[in-house]
């Protein structure tokens, strides 16, 4: 698997590789996605589009160049305060894993980001990832972020992504901290194939966190705490297509993060804010969702662990040795892959379903 | 349908837009330290709207914004490509979401005004820079924003200013007057594209008004025979609320927008 390196969301070849809910694999054009859904069917997009959440700046104490990436936030509607890391000299060119490490850091220590300052308000059991409190009211902290801040980028991609390259389509608010990419495979084209097939569509905004530390011991952490809200009309959407036996299908991993935080309570997804905590593996019972449309992902990272939800190491292996023989591109610029959960034994006794 | 989120505030409502700030409609209006923008961000504002806009002078969006408490001030150019994602950040991110989007900032070409073989290519690029590129480009990126608010409210609105010049040939017109019937055109397509979405597009003519866009226009005309901005405002919001009460769907009640 390579990274696919050019910031274009919908490349005309981009792949697909489908596994079914019985493990059959099965490979298309990501064009004809919407092809495969069925009357009913509820496709879930995450409508964050990623903060500019890269800011360079100096550590003031020392005097030295860091690059701060904000990484994850207590809600969706406050500005001032960021869970960040912050990195040494340098820049996305360096792969994180090589970047300096920043100044020591201590509680107190102001940070000169651009027009942006900020306070580092306590360190997080780690060197580098720490609370940080950006100083003013909202709307000089949303200028500072809209005009210098850069999308929080990697190595893999070598030319500077503009903010565009970071936007879906289908993206709203900028509140997530990188884009949720998988719906960079979603077009206005694909939203009319969608409906035209009697499906529906709705959205949640979820603040996906980064995706890669540069720090092995900080991606063990990952994925941080991550603020969602559902809107009372998708989760009544949701419900709806449950309620008639139709699929949930779900545009990338916050998605399900979401949906199945929601519904963890008693089962239903209930409109409004909440706070996903929990890590999706092998072991998690999928409540909601049906089947995942998402990004080509490597084993050993937590969106490769959230699939194991999906579909049993076997099968995924099996997938990823095909993934590598197609030559399928990974990373938020990559092709995709759609599967269907496998069935399990308390839903499938209470409700058929089709296949894909 | 009325919605109450757009009544004047003090309207006979149970629920005040000072306790409930998320009732309030999401705006955003291009052009609006002067003239008709000015105009209407005063009328959002007293409608009890969360108002933000977007002008090019950051002292005068300092300004104003100081001056009317509520308002979110963006300095932006919406003709310049490199500012219309920093200027979509800032609207998504202060306002949370986006319900209606007004394209008021407008360039009128040459001024003093020109035959079209007098017109300098700059000057036609700029007016098309300024009155279609940049709200086809700043409505595509907060076309996800409005599709949201749309899918969560029933509807969600682009209401892009145009002027009889989009219609009749007027001679010394002609950079103003192809650029807005290319707007025109354009909203009329992104409303056929687009409706089943949710997010409705409208052109509204507000006819010959007081403004500093006039006044460079027709230097010697009488402001006394011109529309009052303010009168226009007025009827601008009057058709965004038409709008949107129309394309609300019934069984859409009215706690269902925000």
């Amino acid at each position: 698997m390579t990274p696919a390196s050019q910031p274009i969301q919908r490349p005309p070849d981009a792949k697909l590789l489908v596994i079914e809910k019985n493990g059959r694999i099965t490979h298309m054009p990501r064009v004809s996605f919407a092809g495969l859904l069925r009357p009913g069917d509820l496709v879930v997009a995450n409508d964050a589009t990623a903060l500019p959440a890269s800011l360079r700046g100096v550590h003031s104490p020392t005097g030295w160049p860091v690059e701060v990436r904000l990484a994850g936030r207590r809600s969706l509607d406050e500005v001032c305060c960021f869970t960040a890391i912050v990195f040494g000299a340098g820049d996305f060119r360096s792969r994180t894993e090589d970047r300096p490490a920043p100044p020591r850091l201590k509680p107190g220590d102001r940070l000169t980001l651009g027009p942006l300052s900020g306070t580092i308000e306590r360190l997080l059991d780690h060197p580098r990832l720490v609370d940080l409190h950006l100083d003013g009211p909202a709307d000089a902290i949303w200028s500072g972020l809209a005009r210098h801040g850069r999308p929080i980028q990697y190595a893999y991609v070598p030319v500077p992504l503009e903010l565009w390259d970071a936007w879906s389509l289908v993206a709203g608010t900028p509140v997530a901290f990188e884009p949720p990419s998988a719906g960079f495979a979603l077009d206005w084209r694909t939203l009319e194939r969608i409906r035209s097939r009697d499906a529906a569509f709705a959205t949640l905004t979820h603040t996906a966190g980064i995706s890669s530390t540069g720090d092995m011991e900080l991606d063990l952490r990952l994925p941080f705490d991550e603020p969602y809200r559902i809107s009372k009309s998708t989760a009544s959407a949701v419900e709806s297509a449950r309620a008639h036996g139709s699929r949930i299908i779900a545009i990338g991993t916050t998605v399900v993060r979401a949906l199945e935080h929601a519904a963890s309570q008693d089962g239903r997804v209930h409109a409004g804010d909440g706070l996903a905590t929990q890590r999706i593996g092998p072991g998690s019972q999928l409540r909601v969702v049906d089947a995942i449309l998402t990004g080509v992902h490597a084993p050993g990272t937590s969106h490769h662990q959230l699939l194991q939800a999906f579909a049993d190491g076997a099968t995924l292996r099996r997938a990823g040795k095909e993934l590598d023989a197609m030559s399928y591109r990974t990373h938020e610029f990559g092709d995709s892959v759609l599967i269907e959960r496998k069935p399990c034994g308390n839903r499938q006794a209470t409700r058929t379903r089709p296949t894909l | 349908m009325q919605d109450k989120s757009i009544f004047p505030p003090g309207a006979s409502t149970e629920e005040t837009l000072a306790t409930h700030p998320d009732a309030a409609l999401r705006v955003a209006i291009t052009g609006g330290t002067s003239g008709l923008g000015l105009a209407l961000v005063r009328e959002f504002l007293a409608r009890g709207a969360s108002v933000a806009f977007v002008a090019r002078g950051a002292e005068r969006v300092d300004r104003v914004a100081r001056e009317h408490p509520g308002a979110h001030g963006i300095a932006g150019d919406v003709s310049a490509k490199n500012d219309i994602y920093p200027i979509a950040v800032q609207i998504a991110g202060e306002l949370g979401g986006l319900d209606v989007l007004i394209n008021n900032a407008s360039d009128l070409g040459p001024a003093p005004l020109a035959l079209l073989g007098d017109t300098d290519c700059t000057e036609f690029e700029r007016a098309l820079a300024t009155n279609v590129l940049g709200p086809f480009r700043l409505t595509k990126a907060l076309l996800g924003a409005l599709a949201a608010s749309a899918r969560e409210n029933g509807a969600a609105v682009v209401l892009n200013i145009s002027s009889d010049a989009a219609i009749d040939a007027y001679p010394g017109w002609g950079a103003y007057g192809a650029s807005k019937a290319a707007l025109l055109h354009l909203t009329r397509i992104w409303n056929e594209e687009l409706a089943s979405e949710g997010v409705h597009f409208v052109s509204l003519d507000p006819g010959d008004m007081d403004t500093p866009m006039h006044a460079l226009a027709v230097p010697d005309g009488n402001p006394a025979v011109l529309k009052r901005p303010e009168t226009a405002a007025r009827e601008v919001a009057d058709a965004i609320t038409a709008t949107l009460a129309r394309c609300v769907p019934a069984g859409a009640t009215e706690g269902d927008r925000r």
